[in-house]
């Protein structure tokens, strides 16, 4: 499954920063972190329920970059 | 600017004013000093000190964050207040400019692509008009654009006529007619008229929502510099952060073991500037900006490239590869010339359709399709169909035509004049008496032979045609166009197994051209697939790398000189921002660059490399036809 979130973060290191860390999520096959258009396309392993995967994505952005927002 | 921006700026100027004022004071007491100092400092920086504890509660001993502030504490520990607080004060301009010049050029760049529509007004049973989100709307909805608003969903125009901007789609400034029948797209603005349309899709599947969807996944698809700065960056902190604890800790150690003075302080400092350059953000944010920005001024011209990577490929065309029917020529059968008649074209053409007037054969169609004034043809007494030679007819005044290949003209023994020229050929004879024939073919579109010149002038080092024609018919084509090389009588296996071939020769990238219609095997083979997308035509869209929107061959120069200066652009940004960094890494370890050095190293690279990303939406094409 594919989906597509709004994201607020202020550089671009950090964006890629944010993309590393939601690729490392459990759950996560792919994250793509477009920081020109703010959005974060996620694509989930079968078994995973995007929102709980989605909830630790935000915990792991966070603590990488503590400003990033991702609007869920 | 946004609220947090605009902070920002004030915190600056705050800082920026008390360091004016501090710099003739020259305080004496050196506690004074680092009072005063702080508190500019602090007033610049304090969110950056946060986020720096935070950073190492986190972890991340490599977050910018943590970096500048070890940078500018290490400044003021040593004593150099003035650099500590100027050098955190630089940094935050750099990052105020950075948000602003990527928030102005994310906007300009949407306002490019400007072709979403806010708004429908539905017709309702009743006649009344009511506005909604065009998501709402139904297929088969009626609704109503006015003048000067955009067409918001694809559909069937049922009532009025309009003239229709489609610039924002295909980056064509003549406008197209609409009337009562005709498809429109959604994206098109309505000039002047009043259209009352039938939707044929649902707004998500419309036109203009699928253009900006392609758009937006392409900046997502990301191309080999984009992966390359991605890595370079991931490498690059951590090693210039172990570079800078070397550098304080190992000359100084050595130094002393060699029975010298260690100088700690000259060593802390050098490495202090070390970690002022050690952020990536000039590289990290200058590539996609690049690309977003080459990738919305292309769908401006009509190329719609459906990733970066394709972007980056097509900059390194070395062979293009055209099919011919539909891609170089229009497509359609028309008469394009008149023959060796003693009577005038018209008066010959009017014979010829009448003659045809009772066939849906394609040639009939185009020869009815040439003739201006059929009601002064006369009438039709009789007509027998001749299988695979042509047509007898007699004519209500009794003459007797003959119409058709030369076969029947040798077997009514006619003395005809055979033609020159490649196409189908129809001669005409009356009475037994030669009339001349009419050409019909497929005929080059309007652009087709700039369109190869113009590719031969950017480098492109071969041209190959490919087409199921035969040889004969497209050779004239060939020659005409001025293509290197010509391979027709193919079925679309041999059009795979030529571009296979093809791509094995090729030094660069091989482009494929095509219309989209049953080369889909072709399109996917080649290197970058280009279809001649045309408005409304989806197959095309789905099949290919890139679209051509406007159907027109020039529009590839077009594609690839944005591709062109995208790729010089993003080369630039590498060279220049890796090459200053690595300078000043240099000079900075040879103790001769100091930390005001290291702060442009950090922010005016970054400056210089987003200005440089912008350049790229500058780019205008010249008008076709002028090249």
């Amino acid at each position: 499954m594919k989906k597509s979130y709004k994201i607020e973060v202020d550089c671009a290191n950090c964006a890629r920063k944010m993309e590393e860390a939601a690729n490392a999520t459990p759950g996560v096959k792919e994250a793509v972190v477009n920081f020109m258009l703010l959005k974060m396309n996620v694509t989930f392993e079968d078994s995973a329920d995007p929102k709980a995967v989605m909830k630790d994505v935000l915990a792991n952005c966070k603590r990488v970059e503590d400003d990033c927002e991702i609007y869920l | 600017m946004t609220r947090k921006q605009k902070i920002m700026l004030w915190r600056i100027i705050a800082a920026v004013s008390l360091i004016l004022l501090l710099i003739p004071l020259k305080p004496e007491n050196r506690w004074m000093a680092l009072g005063l100092y702080l508190i500019p400092y602090l007033i610049a920086g304090y969110d950056i000190l946060r986020k720096a504890v935070k950073g190492v509660i986190n972890r991340q001993p490599t977050d910018e964050c943590f970096l500048m502030a070890v940078a500018t504490i290490g400044a003021f520990a040593l004593g150099e207040y003035l650099e500590g607080a100027a050098v955190m004060i630089f940094y935050q301009i750099g990052e105020l400019f950075q948000s602003y010049a990527v928030g102005k050029s994310r906007r300009s760049i949407a306002e490019l692509m400007d072709i979403r529509p806010d708004s429908a007004r539905i017709r309702q049973e009743d006649g009344s008009l009511e506005t909604v989100d065009p998501d709402e709307v139904e297929i088969g909805s009626v609704i109503v654009v006015q003048p000067g608003e955009k067409i918001p969903i694809d559909g069937t125009v049922i009532e009025g006529e309009a003239r229709l901007d489609t610039a924002a789609l295909t980056g064509e400034s003549v406008p197209r007619s609409a009337r009562p029948g005709d498809e429109v797209q959604s994206g098109c603005v309505n000039i002047d008229g009043l259209l009352t349309i039938r939707t044929t899709h649902e707004f998500g599947e419309s036109t203009a929502s699928r253009i900006l969807e392609l758009v937006e996944n392409a900046s997502s698809r990301k191309s080999r510099s984009e992966a390359f700065i991605t890595r370079f960056a991931r490498v690059y902190t951590p090693a210039v952060c172990l570079s800078a604890l070397a550098l304080a800790v190992l000359p100084p150690v050595v130094s002393l073991l060699l029975g010298k003075a260690a100088n700690w302080s000259d060593w802390i400092y050098r490495a202090l500037t070390f970690l002022v350059i050690s952020c990536p953000c000039a590289l990290v944010i200058s590539i996609p900006l690049s690309f977003f920005a080459g990738l919305g001024i292309a769908s401006r011209h009509g190329v719609l490239i459906k990733g970066a990577n394709y972007l980056e490929a097509l900059a390194s065309t070395d062979t293009v590869v055209f099919d011919k029917t539909g891609t170089m020529t229009r497509g359609v059968f028309e008469v394009s010339g008149v023959h060796h008649s003693p009577l005038d074209d018209q008066s010959l053409l009017r014979l010829a359709a009448l003659a045809e007037s009772r066939s849906n054969h394609p040639i009939a169609v185009s020869i009815r399709a040439a003739c201006t004034d059929m009601e002064k043809a006369g009438t039709l007494a009789d007509v027998h169909e001749l299988s695979g030679l042509g047509l007898r007819a007699e004519l209500s005044d009794g003459r007797l035509l003959l119409v058709g290949s030369e076969k029947l003209m040798r077997q009514e023994n006619v003395d005809f004049i055979p033609c020159s020229h490649s196409g189908t050929v129809v001669h005409i004879a009356a009475n037994g008496q030669y009339q001349g024939h009419i050409l019909i073919s497929d005929q080059l579109k309007p652009g087709a032979v700039e369109a190869v010149h113009s590719l031969r002038q950017l480098g492109v080092s071969r041209t190959v045609m490919l087409t199921g024609d035969r040889e004969s018919g497209a050779k004239e084509a060939a020659e005409l166009l001025g293509v290197d090389e010509l391979h027709s009588e193919l079925l679309p296996d041999g059009k795979v197994a030529e571009v296979e071939r093809l791509l094995a020769d090729a030094r660069g990238k091989l482009v494929f051209l095509g219309d989209g219609i049953n080369d889909a095997p072709v399109l996917s083979r080649a290197d970058v697939g280009i279809a001649m997308g045309g408005l409304g035509s989806d197959a095309a869209i789905e099949a290919a790398d890139i679209a051509l929107m406007d159907d027109d061959p020039r529009t590839l120069a077009t594609a690839i000189r944005i591709s062109r200066l995208c790729m010089r652009v993003v080369r630039e940004n590498i060279a220049f921002s890796i090459g200053v960094k690595l300078i000043c890494l240099l000079l900075g370890a040879l103790g001769i660059a100091n930390m005001w050095l290291a702060i442009f190293a950090d922010v005016g690279v970054m400056v210089l490399a987003v200005l440089n990303a912008v350049r790229i939406l500058l780019y205008r094409e010249k008008k076709k036809g002028e090249a």
